[in-house]
């Protein structure tokens, strides 16, 4: 099924490409293998992948200057595959239009369920106004949100968190970006109006608040709906 | 104690031209000797040769001399002004002096930070790569199994056995910079034959060295040396892992073993690959150096421990780049000799 599916892979290590290659070929999606920015950007370009699974420490160029780039034409997924786990990293690749970010060590089946996740979304942007996840359904269109097949109240704020998200399923969006598009750019550091929200949305659409499903918590990041 | 002397000696200077100079002039020599005491002194004798200046001026030169009244109302506030200025100009320029001071503190720390950020950067670089790779190929040959084929399966567990080999050469270059820094390697000397080292190092770095031919050169009478087996094999190791790492592909390594006039062991690692940039040279052995335009990977460690471990065993080495190109270590260790001929075989 996945046949169709093509990933590259930008690493210099050639330890992590071979594990992502024979992981993910074993999944059966078709792989590419860049070791350097340069290549990896060529690549790219002559050939566009359904996915980019890119690491930040490249030989020739900071991922993070490769990730830029890329942004500037190619809006598919891209995850960022680093040893460098500290917050400013992460929300600068993420900011950046990275989707999703997984530090180094990871474990295969949590890449596997974010590349999932990843392409689903992907596909399902096209036309489609209804979202549906799980027992959860958002109409873009008609900007409701039923669960259970019941219908969900939400205040404007509220609605837009939660569309933003859904948008973006899969994807990590940071306090700042969430902050700006609901709120402004004025609100950047009050994120506190977000914790308020958030967890008032949580209120209504998760079952258990205490292990929420659908709205996943990146500590010191920012939030993800899954 | 200084500062009340330079206070004295220049007044006592100004003493003696007083014919010659007016009191005022004084005033600012004074001033000036003020000012450069506090540029080198504390606060406290800085104000107390304030004081005292005020105080000499006064009495040896504010007419009528020699005493401390004061007759011209002129005078007076020309005294004034000079007790305000000195103890101002004294305060100021420790102040400014201070604040040079923090701003200096400050880059120092922030030198020291971007320097521990870096050593963080490549050692969590080099320690979690082969950890990535463990955990991610174990995790599919665990969930994935019915999914792999079997020379995937057997690629897995090789990549496992490697990766754990690079973790194991992390941890042994991270404990043996302990060891040396702790100062506690002393070496433990015995016979050895170095061209039995030198092949069996080559053998262990095979799969690194792939393309890269190394050649090797000792001769067939080259004596038995007495010293520490196990340091030197680390620094051959270390030196040919950097060329098999670092030098480009098909570039060609060569290990020559000599001895020299002195009777020392001479072992030359030479290479034809780029060699080292020239204003590097000079500290691609400090501990956590790394090239300015390396690659990523690599902890700045193996060369500060090849030169550590030589230096324990009384040697040196040095490195300098070919004539046309490449690099060349040279490592001279003074060691025992025994010539294999003079033992007799019986």
């Amino acid at each position: 099924m996945n046949n169709s599916v093509e990933i590259l892979i930008i690493d210099d290590e050639p330890q992590i490409r071979k594990l992502l290659n024979i992981t993910l070929q074993s999944n059966d999606y078709k792989l590419k293998e860049a070791s350097t920015a340069q290549d990896g950007l060529v690549m790219a370009a002559s050939h566009p992948p359904d996915l980019i699974l890119l690491d930040l420490g490249l030989p020739d160029e900071s991922g993070h200057e490769v990730l830029k780039k890329l942004r500037e034409w190619y809006s598919k997924p891209v995850i960022i595959l680093s040893v460098q786990s500290r917050e400013e990293d992460i929300v600068k690749a993420l900011d950046n239009g990275a989707n999703d970010y997984l530090v180094k060590p990871f474990r295969t089946g949590e890449l596997l369920a974010r590349i999932r996740s990843l392409l689903r979304s992907a596909s399902s942007d096209a036309e489609n106004p209804v979202v549906t996840v799980g027992e959860i359904e958002i109409d873009l269109s008609l900007r409701t949100v039923k669960k259970n097949k019941e219908q969900v109240k939400l205040t404007v704020t509220e609605y837009n968190l939660l569309a933003l998200l859904v948008k973006n399923e899969g994807k990590v969006l940071t306090h700042q970006f969430l902050l700006r598009s609901i709120w402004g750019p004025s609100y950047i550091d009050q994120s506190q109006y977000l914790r308020v929200f958030v967890a008032q949305l949580r209120k209504k659409i998760e079952d258990d608040l205490n292990k929420p499903l659908h709205i996943i918590t990146e500590s010191g990041i920012g939030y993800r709906f899954v | 104690m200084v500062s009340i002397f330079l206070i004295l000696f220049v007044a006592a200077t100004a003493y003696l031209f007083s014919d010659f100079i007016e009191y005022k002039v004084v005033a600012f020599l004074l001033l000036v000797t003020v000012s450069l005491i506090a540029m080198f002194f504390d606060i406290v004798p800085v104000l107390l040769a304030a004081c005292l200046s005020a105080i000499v001026w006064n009495y040896f030169f504010i007419p009528p001399r020699f005493t401390f009244a004061i007759q011209s109302t002129e005078n007076v506030i020309l005294f004034s002004m000079y007790f305000v200025i000195a103890m101002v100009n004294a305060v100021l320029t420790y102040k400014i002096r201070e604040i040079e001071k923090k701003a200096n503190k400050k880059t120092e720390k922030e030198n020291t930070l971007k320097l521990y950020d870096t050593l963080l950067n490549s050692l969590s670089h080099e320690l979690r790569t082969p950890i990535s790779t463990i955990i991610g190929a174990t995790d599919t040959l665990q969930e994935e199994k019915h999914k792999l084929s079997e020379e995937n399966a057997t690629e897995l567990i090789s990549e496992i056995s490697k990766a754990s080999l690079r973790l194991n050469r992390q941890v042994e270059n991270l404990l043996n910079m302990s060891r040396l820094e702790a100062g506690v390697l002393k070496p433990k000397n015995d016979w050895c034959d170095i061209s039995e080292l030198v092949y069996d190092v080559i053998h262990q770095l095979k799969d690194t060295l792939q393309h890269k031919p190394v050649e090797v050169n000792i001769k067939d009478n080259i004596p038995l040396f007495k010293l520490d087996q196990g340091l030197l094999e680390q620094v051959l190791h270390n030196l040919l892992y950097n060329a098999a790492l670092y030098i480009t592909k098909y570039a060609v390594i060569t290990v020559r073993v000599t001895v020299n006039k002195e009777h020392h062991l001479v072992i030359i690692i030479e290479d034809t690959g780029d060699g080292f940039p020239e204003d590097e040279i000079e500290y691609v052995f400090d501990k956590f150096y790394r090239l300015k335009n390396s690659k990523t990977g690599g902890t700045g460690l193996g060369l500060s421990i090849v030169k550590g471990f030589v230096e324990a065993m009384n040697g040196s080495i040095r490195l300098e780049n070919g004539d046309e190109y490449g690099a060349i270590f040279t490592i001279t260790i003074p060691a025992e000799i025994a010539h294999v001929n003079d033992i007799k075989n019986e």
